[in-house]
């Protein structure tokens, strides 16, 4: 279930608790209603055209790194 | 499309499938259940069983609201548009579900019946406001991810004092749908389902935290490792999933650190607990009625709860006789261990609910993998569907 | 060309409405017809006013298609109803290898359709037909009531020649052919939902809506035993491989990244829960052709300004279930099988 998606904040409407987000070119006016504290240049979690939780990217890159060390085959490190 | 991309990157992917291949002891078998249809649907579309070693599977969890939302629930949704004269707001997942008397949402829009599909909760509000003199109601299904942006809407119509405007509410919650099926006979005494361990739900868990599923990786003795939506995320869990069983933990695990803390969103959950409230009991399609599993509106939102207002009874309405979906959704069996599956159960003609939504694991098998085990071949259309 | 001017005053094309009385045959409908259709479709066999247009052809193989056009919104970006029933029906005479003669056009108005509309699609067909060299050379209306029409359905004939030796039709597909696809999939389904109410983006989308028949004409000279084409519209990409395969009995193995798609409308898919290969297209054409003329036909697309972005997508094999497999971007494999029913956006 629940489709999301990590996309871009462009603009900030802080009265209507909205927000215009951008994704591959793409831009939706979401609501933010459920998040405190936004920046312009956050990456949010959109479902259902809200935003449900900021995405980090410390923590994305620290993910993929660690899918890359995952992947690393320990026999090529020693060259066998 | 940035943090979608890179998780999808297929060289990652083979050099991961070759550490899980490396990792998973020949001498037994990994059966992970991933309970959220999210995870079925993407594991079905990027083929990711085909990168992984014989002896790790994935058995498919009901974590498809729309699979175990059951019939005469959707007999009420569109009992509000023909009989209540309502305009009835749905998601698109919802139009398709076959109901009693071969009837379904867009069958009966086709029929006339004002039943709208939307993208959001906002949408149909929007209709509310623009046509005053009409009931809108909103169909609201979904597990923890989707139940806040319906009470943002609650708590948004209440204080606008929207007249017309009001939700069928069948919110369900994830924790009661895993420990209904860790608790079922098959599970836990009698040992034929094997479940070993969990894909936790990726954006349920962005809302609920990790921290509910530690009860279960306790009780039940079996690992949860919260995982991303992405492939490559589903594959990481699962060799994390493989690691703690090799070396005997039981833990919960969050893969999905991006968008994942412990607590989870404390300020969706509190907004939840304002508008919501616990059924004592739900009746879920396949597995009968669940403790504690689904929410209702307050009395304090008495006004835009539907079943209230437009005094609705939800009738039990027996699911076909040969349909395998009961055992399906709790991983008994498979699709192929259906004898409705492909011969009168198809995608054009869903029987039960597996077939119906994209998440269904019936309808995964059916569209995406049919073809690897000699499936039997698609009748050709009788024509092509005209526009709905 | 004559513009009749036996009527007392014209008609009001920016304010006025159709009513019952421009279908009914009589003056009304005639000064209709004279000043908005004749006028802008300009051609001699229109002009002279008869029930039909005859004309000669060449001897010879003929070739002859029909489609209705019922489409919602009327405008769009990137076209409208109009020009999308001229493409839609030069496309499906191009996929013969034809090259498209005439055409005719049926209109069923709904009373109160304004005519501001009315000429606006109408100027639009004109200018597609023009562009394409194909003259729209007979035609009818009809009026319904308010009510029982969705403003206009058009229904559009066309007619075309097969150059001889050509022979392309739909179960020519054989094992070790290539799969090639002329263009960017998705464009227009997503321009269209761009519009639809209740799901808005704001995209820089546009309808790919295009004539094909001049791309054909280049790639059927430079290959002229090409095996299939087809047009994907309604139903994508998928539906056309999936139609192919089953006339041909054949299978098919495609990859998906070789398969052309524009970052916003994979975007736009993404956010909706849309497989870009069941999403409409209106420009773009499915060739199927011996695997050693594909590099040539290849080159003959991406010279044409239509098939700027043409891929070779896959091959044929042989398959007795005639599925459609699909390596994905991701390494493994699935089907990508028939659609059930029109493709709805999802929240799951």
């Amino acid at each position: 279930m629940c489709l999301a998606l990590p996309a871009e904040v462009v603009s900030i409407d802080r009265d209507k608790e909205t927000a215009v987000v951008a994704l591959g070119g793409v831009k939706k006016e979401i609501s933010v209603a459920l998040l405190d504290e936004l920046s312009i240049g956050d990456f949010v979690l959109v479902h259902v055209g809200f935003a449900l939780h900021k995405v980090s990217p410390e923590e994305a890159e620290r993910t993929l790194k660690m899918i890359e060390e995952a992947g690393e085959d320990p026999l090529e490190e020693i060259g066998a | 499309m940035k943090y979608v991309d890179e998780f999808r990157n297929g060289s990652l992917a083979k050099r991961l499938a070759a550490t899980i291949v490396r990792e998973a002891d020949t001498a037994r078998t990994y059966h992970v259940m991933e309970f959220c249809g999210g995870h079925t649907h993407a594991i079905f579309r990027y083929g990711v069983q085909d990168l992984m070693p014989a002896n790790v599977r994935f058995v498919h969890g009901p974590g498809c609201p729309v699979c175990v939302l059951p019939i005469g629930r959707i007999d009420n949704a569109i009992e509000l548009a023909e009989r209540h004269g309502a305009i009835v707001c749905s998601y698109g997942d919802m139009m398709r579900v076959p109901a009693s008397e071969r009837k379904s949402l867009i069958k009966a829009k086709a029929a006339g019946a004002d039943i709208r599909m939307v993208y959001s909760i906002r949408d149909a509000m929007k209709i509310a406001r623009e046509t005053p003199d009409r009931e809108v109601v909103f169909f609201a299904i979904g597990f923890e991810t989707t139940t806040p942006p319906t009470a943002v809407a609650l708590r948004d119509a209440k204080a606008q004092g929207l007249k017309n405007f009001s939700v069928f509410c069948n919110h369900v919650l994830t924790p009661a749908a895993i420990q209904h099926i860790l608790q079922s006979p098959d599970v836990r005494e009698l040992g034929t389902v094997a479940i070993d361990g969990f894909l936790g739900p990726s954006h349920v868990s962005s809302v609920i935290g990790s921290r509910p599923y530690e009860y279960f990786a306790e009780e039940f003795q079996r690992p949860v490792v919260i995982a991303g939506f992405e492939p490559l995320d589903v594959m990481q869990a699962m060799l994390m999933v493989i690691r703690q069983l090799n070396e005997g933990r039981h833990e919960v695990e969050n893969e999905y650190v991006r968008v994942v803390t412990r607590e989870g969103n404390l300020k969706a959950q509190a907004l939840v607990a304002e508008v919501f409230e616990l059924r004592p009991s739900f009746e879920w399609r396949g597995l009968g009625e669940v403790p504690y599993s689904a929410l209702r509106t307050k009395d304090a939102f008495a006004d835009f709860d539907a079943e209230k207002r437009f005094a609705i009874e939800t009738k039990k309405v027996r699911d076909a006789k040969s349909c395998e979906c009961p055992s399906i959704l709790r991983g008994a069996k498979k699709p192929t261990d259906c004898k409705l599956f492909g011969t009168v159960c198809t995608p054009e003609n869903p029987i039960g609910s597996c077939m119906v939504s994209s998440e269904g694991a019936c309808a995964a098998y059916w569209s995406y993998g049919r073809f690897r085990q000699g499936a039997p071949r698609r009748a050709v259309p009788a024509q092509k569907e005209a526009a709905e | 060309m004559t513009i009749m001017t036996r009527f007392s005053s014209r008609i009001d094309m920016r304010a006025g409405a159709v009513d019952m009385t421009h279908g009914s045959g009589g003056r009304a409908m005639a000064q209709l017809v004279s000043e908005l259709f004749v006028r802008h479709f300009d051609n001699p066999l229109l002009a002279a006013g008869n029930d039909q247009a005859a004309f000669d052809v060449s001897a010879g193989r003929l070739v002859m298609s029909t489609d209705g056009h019922v489409i919602s919104p009327l405008f769009f970006p990137g076209g409208d109803i109009g020009c999308l029933s001229v493409h839609g029906t030069l496309n499906d005479v191009a996929m013969s290898g034809a090259r498209p003669l005439y055409l005719s056009a049926g209109f069923i108005l709904e009373e109160g359709f304004p005519l501001a509309d009315l000429e606006r699609i109408v100027a639009s067909m004109a200018a597609a037909a023009r562009e394409a060299s194909v003259p729209i050379v007979t035609g009818d209306t009809k009026v319904v009531e308010k009510g029982k029409g969705d403003g206009i359905f058009i229904t559009t004939t066309g007619i075309g020649a097969v150059p001889d030796g050509i022979d392309v039709s739909g179960d020519k597909a054989r094992p070790g052919d290539k799969i090639l696809c002329s263009g960017t999939i998705g464009d227009h389904g997503v321009a269209i939902l761009s519009k639809r109410s209740n799901l808005e983006f704001e995209t820089e989308i546009r309808s790919d809506t295009a004539a094909l028949h001049g791309l054909v004409a280049d790639m059927v000279a430079a290959v002229p035993q090409i095996h299939c084409l087809r047009d994907p519209t309604r139903g994508g990409l998928a539906t056309a491989l999936n139609e192919l395969a089953q006339q041909s009995r054949v299978g098919m193995r495609i990859s998906e990244p070789a398969i052309p798609l524009k970052p916003e409308v994979h975007a736009a898919c993404e956010l909706l829960g849309l497989d870009p290969l069941y999403v409409a297209n209106e420009g773009k054409l499915v060739a199927i052709c011996a695997g050693g003329d594909a590099e040539r036909l290849l080159a003959a697309m991406r010279a044409h300004p239509l098939g700027r972005d043409a891929q070779i997508i896959g091959e044929v094999v042989a398959d007795d279930n005639s599925f459609v497999q699909m390596e994905t971007e991701f390494g493994g494999s699935r089907i990508v099988d028939w659609l059930a029913g029109e493709q709805l956006p999802r929240i799951c």
